[in-house]
């Protein structure tokens, strides 16, 4: 990612607490960096919340909050991240996505210089995905109580589909398929951190999903469940709707797509991509008759490269998900007990 | 990728597990000595591809898991002073104490820190002049020549703020300790093949001899555990016991030289307490005299301590393979990942955890 713009506020090349103290220094931050780069008509009105019409369809509304560490990393930075994060929120309920909120918490003595960057990415991600960024805050802490940066972003989607998108839907002989290949995120954070350099450099897996899960929507899939997999990868997400859904899922180890590069960072470092964070992956439940259709609209969409069906809904309730490893045997994939990762998204 | 998937076939697992039905015709007791080698069986179902007649009992392997009681109460107290950075395999972060654990004092602002490797501590120690840095020194013989390395170049560099609480442990007391017991039902070995990579396996021929028990020097993947069950299976059938090497592409008998040399010179051996099992004499390392000096327990003046174990984890019996984790009462209800009785719970290659991340379901249903 390459910031095209320079940089308005020469002057000030730290963030100061003043910068959030609602004076002439917050003021200047507003008017320089965040309204020329998320620039709209709600935010314009520079008015304490955007009004915005919807018409009257059922929304969907989420929020998420950003801490990763570090701030840049190959394939994205927390700014871009916090634009997809809460889309793809919005999509796994079929939701078209039209607004977002961002509220950011710098630490004094952030290079505005960083502060810029991330806003700049921010702009290039609301725009790919079509949003508007119409409503927002700033606080400053202290040096030594922010860690750089936090964002926070809320938002809101239409759903123009009849579908019930829920764990709840879920039915025996439902097929289950994921998006792509697992664990990109993960291990491209963890690479930086731990100062790994591997030959070929792994890049997060970090996009935007609405588009594809509404082509699934328009070409009449009937979807019964998504989810799109963060901390605690698949199993997590798995586990997640099995219990809820008070469902058996059974997967198989040899078809879940890992790309070597990533498997073999994993092996070093002694994790499973199966637990290992994605940012721009879901997976889908549909009805068995519309798995191969849903299969091939999905592998053929920018954000679905590498599509696979990986497994199945059983007869039975009881909430587990069952693996069958690659030389045949049958085990138990549990939730992940704790972090395996922390603070990667 | 290289050196792991060929390990992994289906149509190679599948044809060894059929030659394994065919070369049994009684029922055999082999124990799988290292905590990784149990975290493979049951994370890839490999007992499910064995005939009922072969019982694979879980051995002692697991070096977080014998790790001593009292060892991790010292280890929680230095972490809890100020001006301390305490280092540590991530294993070690969940284990039970008396009362805490690394990952509470963590949270309650200790400088606590995962680390891959001791190097990585000794790092962090030229990094922080003004603190003391202690690692934590867990393991077998397998992770010995790193810690006895970082020591050594510690010694080497003058660096004064690095010190080590030191818990290696050794295998071959454990298993001659565990076929000295009575009740010792283990028929058959497969040894660590990564302890065995630095330390060869000369040493397990006279436990061979004296024990009549065959020993098969095993490695991790599917393939290197049924291959190694095959051959110690087929020494059981023949009436045979010597100590074979299944784990040929990273073992050989005299084992890493140069490493065995480090041992020797940072380490000496020690009686040495174990988890569930007690003590076991000449069964661990400790630092040698002229590298005593990094010595935590002596430096932090908590040498001498010494705590009871809890009643009711009944660990020591899991790690002398004489139940499986399913059989405690508390497995599963009172003990769980979450909130741990014991070591073998907590560790990712403890016996329990194992049975309980891989094989609840199929437990509580008999």
């Amino acid at each position: 990612m390459t910031t095209t713009c320079p940089i308005p506020i020469q002057q000030y090349p730290h963030v100061l607490l003043a910068h959030g103290g609602g004076g002439k220094l917050m003021h200047q931050l507003l008017e320089k960096i965040f309204l020329p780069a998320f620039g709209n008509p709600s935010l314009e009105a520079r008015h304490d919340s955007a009004v915005l019409a919807f018409p009257t369809k059922r929304l969907a509304f989420t929020t998420d909050s950003y801490v990763v560490r570090p701030i840049f990393f190959p394939g994205g930075d927390i700014g871009s991240l916090a634009v997809y994060g809460t889309v793809n929120d919005l999509a796994m309920s079929g939701a078209r996505p039209l607004y977002l909120s961002a509220g950011f918490i710098l630490e004094e003595g952030l290079p505005m210089e960083t502060l810029w960057r991330v806003v700049c990415s921010m702009k290039e991600a609301a725009q790919r995905c079509g949003v508007q960024i119409a409503t927002g805050d700033t606080k400053v802490v202290d040096k030594g109580k922010g860690d750089g940066l936090f964002i926070n972003t809320a938002g809101i989607g239409v759903i123009e589909h009849a579908l019930t998108i829920a764990p709840q839907s879920i039915r025996p002989g439902d097929a289950v398929l994921v998006s792509g290949d697992l664990g990109r995120h993960g291990m491209a954070v963890m690479a930086v951190r731990e100062g790994l350099q591997f030959e070929s450099a792994i890049e997060s897996d970090s996009a935007p999903l609405a588009d594809l899960v509404l082509k699934l929507l328009e070409a009449g899939i009937e979807i019964h469940c998504l989810r799109d997999l963060t901390r605690g990868g698949l199993a997590s997400a798995l586990n997640e709707i099995a219990e809820t859904a008070k469902a058996r899922i059974a997967v198989e180890e040899k078809l879940i797509p890992v790309r070597e590069d990533v498997h073999a960072a994993c092996e070093i470092l002694g994790l499973d991509p199966l637990y290992v964070a994605c940012e721009g992956r879901f997976v889908a439940f549909v009805a068995a008759k519309d798995a191969e259709r849903a299969a091939a609209i999905m592998g053929a969409h920018a954000s679905g490269q590498g599509t696979a069906i990986i497994g199945k809904v059983l007869d039975d309730s009881s909430g587990d998900v069952i693996l069958k490893s690659k030389i045949g045997a049958s085990r138990i994939l549990d939730m992940p007990s704790g972090e395996q990762l922390p603070r990667i998204c | 990728m290289k050196y792991v998937d060929e390990y992994r076939g289906a149509d190679a697992a599948q044809q060894l597990a059929r030659e394994i039905h065919r070369v049994t015709t009684r029922p055999w007791m082999v124990m799988e000595v290292c905590g990784g080698q149990t975290h493979a069986i049951v994370k890839f179902g490999i007992d499910e591809l064995l005939p009922e007649s072969i019982t694979l009992i879980h051995g002692p392997g697991c070096p977080v898991c014998v790790t001593p009681l009292e060892l991790i109460d010292k280890a929680l107290e230095i972490a809890s002073r100020p001006g301390v950075i305490f280092c540590s395999f991530g294993d070690m972060l969940r284990v039970p104490g008396s009362t805490t654990d690394l990952l509470s004092v963590k949270a309650k602002g200790g400088d606590v820190r995962i680390v891959y490797s001791p190097l990585d501590a000794l790092k962090v120690a030229e990094q922080n002049p003004e603190k003391e840095v202690v690692f934590f020194a867990v393991g077998f013989e397998t992770t010995a020549p790193a810690t006895a390395m970082a020591v050594y170049q510690a010694a080497k560099k003058g660096i004064k703020n690095f010190s080590l609480l030191v818990s290696h442990v050794l295998v071959p007391p454990a298993m001659e300790m565990l076929l000295s017991s009575p009740e010792c039902r283990v028929q058959g070995f497969l040894a660590a093949g990564h302890v065995c990579t630095v330390m060869g396996y000369t040493e397990y021929e006279p436990i061979a001899a004296k024990y009549r028990v065959p020993i098969v020097v095993t490695g991790f993947e599917p393939l290197d555990i049924l291959q190694g069950v095959l051959m110690c299976v087929r020494q059981l059938e023949e009436g045979r016991a010597e100590v074979e090497n299944q784990y040929a592409r990273s073992v050989r008998r005299q084992g890493n030289q140069p490493a065995q040399e480090l041992i020797r010179q940072v380490f000496q051996i020690v009686p040495r307490k174990w988890r569930g099992v007690g003590e076991i004499p000449r069964s661990g390392l400790g630092l040698s005299e002229p590298y005593a000096a990094f010595d935590a327990e002596q430096r932090f003046g908590v040498a001498g301590q010494s705590t009871a174990e809890p009643s009711e984890c009944l660990s020591g019996l899991v790690l002398q393979g004489r139940i499986k984790p399913h059989e405690c009462p508390a497995f599963g209800t009172r003990c769980t990942p979450e909130h741990p009785l014991g070591a073998t719970m907590v560790s990712s290659e403890g016996a329990c955890a194992a049975y309980y991340r891989y094989r609840r379901h199929t437990v509580a249903n008999g």
